[in-house]
């Protein structure tokens, strides 16, 4: 019986191995997507252009424009008039102004000695796009309040990731992406084929369950989500530089968790549906579409709102990517995210039992 | 013990009624063949006895197994062959052969002297894949496979369907043969000309059994006067025949139509009512398989 099972997986392994196309799709778009994000896709503000209104360029400006121009986030674009700010933002060729008031000097010794003054600085940027605007702000005002003032109210300092780095951030999440892409989207087409093309029926006709082929199925699957697992890792350790504080081991286990748990998703679908559109249809509306919106991935949860904050609960995804950011970025140990282990692990055991009750060894 | 028989068998799809209380029996060692168009009910009449469905009514059994209680022994001792192609394209001769053994546990040298006879067509082709062969030698690869682990019953669902003439012909000769290892075979066509290799035919139509016999007594039972007949416009004389006097039925048939007469013809009156026809000729000729089953049909 033992034979017959790994001819089984010889079979499923030809199958992947000969659709040269979908093999290509598999190993290439996490490696794409990596890189994309990794470099040219980042939420990281970079290279905003700005200009300066500085009607008397004492020392004490001259200053605060030095430390904007030597800041890698900014690009200096020169000195304008007061009536040029309008035209300068609107034709885009700025991202932000900034505006030193004629007593800009008189007004920061105010404030340093702690007497009641009206602001030194006004910042004019262009909010069309509400993320630039609002990193692009918050950089300004740090650079700019280190000349300002030694004696501010806050100290802040950005732990784990020190330098905002979006390459931490989005691992984790298209990790929780690609295996749900391999395991349960190309399984589940996989065993859907059978039923469409009618191969099922000779496979029915066996004395072997079906449910045994269906394990066999799964098997080269789990291996290829498993050297994506390795290709990701590599390129986030050594090419994006995220940390994997925690210890590879802790991330591995839980991915572990994942694959299986994507692996059920893939059968549970081949359950529901009789055509490979169909299955592909509900793998993309009903598992890619949460995973995008209400795992973190995209979008912070806690900006969702009430309602699909309670829905991503059951997303599987959400769990994998809390945890493996916090393994990753953090540098926990596995025993640090037993809770989404345990969510994880039971959500497995759930899709497996209700698939294998489901799934039908006849035709109707 | 019959090899398979079937006790009023009823399958309904909705409102649709695919098998209406159909029972026969088959001997072990015959070929059995059901003969009828689309529609009839042949595949869900093999798909409940590959045990793939459950009746509405009645019981069958195979080899004494029940298709309902006893699926899974039922499973491995029958061979089934669906009407589509159902192997894997992507897969070579070889592979495919080489799965479907392991499916059922036995190895492909095991079964070789019973499926030699058909594989060594295919067997030049064996690195090729599935997909790549012609519609006849992807039938005879499909039989080696349902042949591999020597089953007791064999399901052929329309087998040479989409396979030309010759290959077809070929196909039969080695269901004869088979037959002659004792294996017992139930095979569906929707051509006519086929029934004749059976040893027993049921005619079927519209989930219903029309009559059970040898090809032989099928024609001999017929008990009407039939006469082959043509002329130039072939079309006008089907319509003039179909209104002439003693006419039970006219219908085209190959290159001439059928005409089926009672005692009122009388073939110089059909000659006038027809009237002017050129070239006509008029043969008596001998009822085949088909037109029995218009007759059937027609009832």
């Amino acid at each position: 019986m033992k034979r017959n099972f790994l001819s089984f997986v010889k079979k499923e392994s030809l199958h992947i191995l000969r659709d040269k196309r979908t093999m290509l799709v598999v190993m290439f778009i996490p490696i794409v997507l990596m890189i994309l994000f990794g470099f040219a896709i980042s939420t990281e503000v970079n290279n905003i252009n700005i200009a300066i209104v500085a009607p008397n360029r004492t020392d004490g400006v001259t200053d605060a424009v030095n430390r904007l121009a030597a800041n890698e986030y900014f690009t200096f674009k020169g000195y304008i008039n007061q009536d040029e700010i309008d035209i300068q933002l609107r034709s885009g060729k700025v991202g932000a102004v900034v505006m030193f008031t004629p007593d800009y000097d008189k007004r920061v010794a105010q404030i340093l000695e702690g007497l009641p003054s009206t602001p030194a600085i006004q910042l004019i940027v262009d909010a069309s796009n509400v993320n630039t605007a609002g990193a692009a702000t918050a950089y300004l005002q740090s650079v700019l309040l280190g000349t300002a003032s030694q004696q501010s109210m806050f100290e802040t300092r950005m732990l784990f990731n020190p330098q905002m780095k979006s390459a931490y951030n989005f691992v984790p999440g298209l990790m929780g992406f690609i295996f749900i892409l391999v395991c349960a989207m190309m399984t589940s087409v996989s065993i859907v084929r059978e039923k469409e093309v009618g191969t099922m029926e000779v496979l029915l006709v066996s004395p072997v369950r079906p449910v045994k082929i269906i394990f066999a199925k799964m098997i080269p699957y789990f291996v290829i989500s498993c050297i994506v697992l390795t290709i990701i890792l590599l390129l986030a350790h050594f090419l994006l530089d995220v940390p994997m504080s925690g210890g590879i081991g802790g991330i591995v286990t839980i991915s572990l968790i994942y694959l299986a748990l994507s692996l059920s998703l893939g059968l549970f679908i081949s359950t529901i549906t009789s055509t490979q559109v169909a299955a592909l249809l509900i793998s993309a509306v009903v598992l890619m579409m949460p995973i995008l919106m209400f795992s973190g991935l995209l979008f912070p949860i806690e900006n969702l709102p009430k309602f699909f904050q309670v829905v991503s609960n059951i997303v599987p995804a959400r769990w994998y990517i809390d945890a493996t950011r916090k393994l990753m970025i953090q540098g926990v140990s596995i025993l640090a995210v037993w809770k989404e282990c345990i969510i994880l692990l039971g959500m497995t055991i759930m899709l497996l039992v209700v698939s294998l009750k489901k799934f039908n060894d006849k035709l109707e | 013990m019959y090899a398979v028989e079937i006790n009023s068998l009823s399958k309904s799809f909705g409102k649709t009624k695919a098998l209406d209380s159909v029972t026969f029996a088959v001997e072990r060692g015959e070929l059995f063949g059901l003969i009828g168009p689309d529609g009839a009910g042949k595949t869900t009449l093999f798909r409940l006895l590959t045990t793939l469905l459950n009746p509405d009514n009645g019981s069958a059994t195979i080899d004494g197994f029940d298709i309902v209680k006893d699926y899974h022994t039922i499973r491995s001792r029958v061979g089934y062959m669906p009407g589509r192609f159902s192997l894997y394209p992507d897969l070579t001769v070889e592979e495919n052969l080489n799965f479907f053994a392991a499916l059922f546990g036995v190895t492909v040298e095991e079964s070789y002297d019973l499926i030699a006879p058909i594989y060594s067509h295919i067997e030049p082709f064996r690195t090729r894949r599935a997909g790549k062969l012609s519609g006849g030698m992807k039938q005879k690869l499909a039989l080696s496979c349902a042949l591999i682990h020597r089953p007791s019953v064999l399901f052929l669902d329309e087998p040479t369907t989409g396979v030309d003439a010759v290959s077809r012909c070929e196909f039969w000769d080695m269901l004869s043969e088979l037959k002659t290892k004792g294996i017992t075979i139930l095979a569906s066509t929707p051509y006519m000309d086929e029934a004749s290799r059976c040893d027993r035919i049921a005619l079927c139509d519209k989930g219903h059994i029309l009559g059970i016999n040898t090809p032989q007594d099928i024609v001999n039972k017929y008990d009407s006067n039939l006469y082959a007949i043509n002329a130039d416009n072939m079309f006008n004389l089907l319509e003039a025949s179909r209104k002439a006097t003693g006419v039970i039925e006219c219908y085209p048939f190959g290159e001439s139509h059928h005409l089926v007469t009672n005692e009122e013809f009388d073939l110089n009156h059909y000659k006038e009512e027809l009237g002017d026809f050129k070239n006509l000729t008029i043969t008596p000729t001998a009822p085949t398989i088909e037109d029995m089953f218009i007759k059937l049909m027609k009832r």
